[in-house]
């Protein structure tokens, strides 16, 4: 009843450009980290930022600002950015739904409510175990959103609000624990709003692994993805065993999303706009579509970084409203324009 | 289900003197019966309940006023139920009325059996504007927090209504998929407030987001019967174009129904339901869901009978919801949001695998 009109041009008219625009995004996303890390609380020069990364000294107050402090964070940007990005293409080609997101699926929410959970029961968790919360939160929420396509007709419409009913029972059950429990609640609060500050790289260490596998995962299914997303009877008639590919994809989606909000915390929209933008410039190719949404998704949630602690200094914005601020727009462009009916 | 429809029979109702009739399903006066006589002895259970003990006798002297006034416990009988326990009940019943009734004009007007009041912004709205004034402005008076939440709640689905509006007409794909994105919006406004707000306030709002029916009073039941007075016999005289929008735009113009026109009066009653409801007792979800659901499969989707008959489901529902959640995990409490979230969902999902089209 609902398709997306598909994006007949792209950017990109010749395959040729391909690997050169990607590589330009690359390069695009290192200027915006280097950017991102001389920004903050105290201005610092990108000459400083260049030793501090190169030619580290410890008695310089500015390198250990940049080493343990904004580098971590941009890393976890990037890598939070890239796993939720791929997530979002790897399920918008699968569902053949535009509008599929882990945030507007509930996925995110499946996580925080593992994660606060998590809190509530054992107090200040191990790393691993806020991991591996989310982990089996998001994998819980994904295999009852997916469990609802396998079950009837998945069109945007119906999983959109699968996601949000979804979310609806997952977000009462976690203010339940948040109402009960003040400690909780200050503990947890501002990350359940989607947040880089005070990331360090022993959490990075934890979640990267995770999400790295997701990653290359993607990258090797990309060709059946392409192949599902062109319809499942045409990728039956191919012979393609779809029930497989589409449970291998449901678990890199898992350890994507899982892997990003135990990092970050529930971030929406950037697995809605980016693959957009993705196949905008890329075409309908996921083998394309993907490495330019993880590339993408970095510089996105990089950008949206800086700005949320750049627009009401010093007052920072938690990164996921910064997301919600410029991606909801989007949606609703997208709802009005791009939504056939 | 086609075929049972078929086989049904009906009952016409013709009013005498006023020129007004209407078929009701024949299960509908049954159905009405059952669900008085439930509400009635879950209400006299539910203010039997709590720390103050009385008997189910006492209860119902009580509240018939026949309860001798030489009686020993006259006075805290008469305190206890007419002061703490009636009002917050026959508030839970009015709540559960009002958002009944909207999620079941709601899912005819969209087309949609997975929509629900909150779906047009207005739960999202009515929280934003309600945390906003629970964390920002804590000196201000609490008597303005409805009024708050309900600007917040007619804002939100003025703006959805008119971002869905495309080349003179809405459609309920679009209306439920900006309301979504204005939902996820308001949503992570909120989440920033509850975020730099003092702990004791955003707790606070916690418990106003949750939905919750504690400390309800006799003001409020007025407030919202009187509203419920107007806007329910608005949504009962709209039964007829309800029926014709719930078969598609196109067959609803073949009957006469001035489509659009008619789609924007029952949203304004949908949403001002919702949000009259919320703004006394915060985003109670799944109600407005599941209410007119399973009173579908009671009686039919004939709107004329099917209307009152939610109506009446959605206030039991939470008039036993409530009751369950002083009681599960007394002496502390459930908010009542809590409780239909855990009624409402493995419902819900029985739903999703029945629908499959």
């Amino acid at each position: 009843m609902t398709h997306l009109s598909s994006y007949q041009t792209r950017i990109l008219g010749s395959r040729v450009l391909l690997l050169p625009g990607l590589l330009l995004s690359l390069v695009l996303l290192i200027g915006c980290l280097l950017w991102s890390i001389t920004l903050g609380a105290a201005d610092i020069t990108p000459q400083v930022v260049y030793a501090a990364l190169f030619d580290f000294d410890e008695a310089e107050f500015d390198h250990v600002i940049i080493q343990t402090v904004r580098l971590p964070r941009v890393i976890a940007g990037v890598i939070v950015g890239a796993a939720l990005a791929v997530a979002g293409a790897i399920m918008q080609g699968l569902t053949r739904n535009p509008l599929a997101d882990s945030g507007l699926l509930g996925i995110n929410a499946g996580a925080a409510f593992a994660v606060v959970l998590v809190v509530y029961l054992l107090g200040t968790p191990s790393l691993s175990v806020y991991a591996i919360a989310a982990l089996i939160g998001a994998g819980l929420a994904a295999a009852f959103v997916y469990g609802i396509g396998a079950f009837g007709g998945a069109t945007p419409l119906r999983l959109t609000l699968a996601g949000v009913i979804l979310t609806a029972f997952v977000s009462s059950l976690t203010t339940a624990i948040l109402i009960q429990d003040q400690e909780t609640l200050d503990r947890i609060r501002f990350w359940t709003a989607g947040s880089l500050g005070g990331r360090d790289f022993a959490i990075i260490t934890q979640t990267a692994p995770l999400i790295a596998v997701g990653l290359v995962g993607a990258l090797l299914i990309s060709r059946q993805i392409t192949t599902i997303s062109l319809g499942e009877d045409v990728a039956k008639g191919l012979g393609q065993d779809t029930l497989r590919i589409k449970l291998i994809a449901a678990a890199l989606v898992v350890m994507l999303a899982g892997g990003a909000v135990a990092l970050a915390g529930p971030i929406g929209f950037v697995g809605l706009v980016i693959p957009h933008i993705a196949r905008f410039i890329a075409g309908v190719d996921y083998r394309w579509i993907i490495p330019y949404s993880a590339v993408l998704g970095g510089i996105l949630v990089t950008l949206a970084d800086v700005a949320a602690r750049v627009v009401l200094r010093p007052l920072e914005l938690p990164v996921g409203v910064m997301m919600a601020l410029v991606g909801a727009p989007f949606f609703i462009y997208l709802a009005r324009w791009k939504v056939k009916r | 289900m086609a075929e049972r429809r078929i086989r049904q029979t009906w009952i016409a109702v013709r009013l005498p003197r006023l020129p007004i009739s209407f078929k009701i399903d024949r299960r509908v006066p049954l159905a009405a019966l059952f669900l008085l006589a439930f509400t009635l002895v879950v209400l006299v259970m539910s203010i039997n309940y709590g720390a103050y003990n009385m008997s189910p006798l006492d209860v119902i002297q009580t509240l018939t006023g026949t309860l001798p006034a030489d009686h020993p416990d006259y006075r805290n009988f008469v305190l206890v139920v007419h002061t703490f326990r009636l009002p917050r009940i026959l508030l839970a019943f009015l709540v559960g009325t009002a958002l009944a009734t909207s999620g079941a004009i709601m899912q005819s007007i969209t087309r949609n059996p997975l929509a629900e009041p909150g779906i047009l912004g207005v739960t999202a709205g009515a929280g934003l504007a309600a945390v906003a004034m629970i964390v920002w402005f804590n000196d201000a008076q609490m008597s303005l927090l409805p009024w708050a939440a309900f600007g917040g709640a007619i804002l939100t689905a003025a703006a959805v209504y008119l971002l869905a509006w495309k080349r003179g007409a809405t459609s309920p794909v679009r209306l439920i998929l900006i309301g979504v994105a204005f939902a996820a919006v308001l949503g992570s406004l909120t989440t920033f407030i509850l975020v730099f707000g003092e702990i004791n306030d955003v707790q606070k709002a916690y418990v106003w987001l949750t939905g919750s029916v504690y400390g309800g009073n006799w003001q409020h039941v007025r407030t919202l019967g009187a509203w419920m007075l107007v806007l329910l016999p608005l949504a009962f005289l709209s039964a007829r174009s309800l029926n014709a929008l719930n078969l598609g735009d196109e067959v609803a113009t073949g009957f006469g129904v001035r489509v659009e026109r008619q789609r924007a009066f029952l949203l304004v009653i949908s949403v001002a339901l919702a949000s009259v409801a919320v703004a006394v007792a915060g985003t109670i979800g799944f109600v407005g869901l599941i209410a007119p659901h399973i009173t579908r499969r009671l009686v039919g989707p004939a709107h004329e009978g099917m209307l009152p008959i939610t109506a009446l489901f959605g206030g039991a529902l939470l008039v036993l919801a409530d009751l369950i959640g002083r009681w599960v995990i007394a002496p502390s409490e459930l908010p009542i949001g809590i409780v239909t979230a855990l009624i409402g969902a493995p419902y819900f999902m029985l739903l999703l695998v029945r629908y499959r089209k």
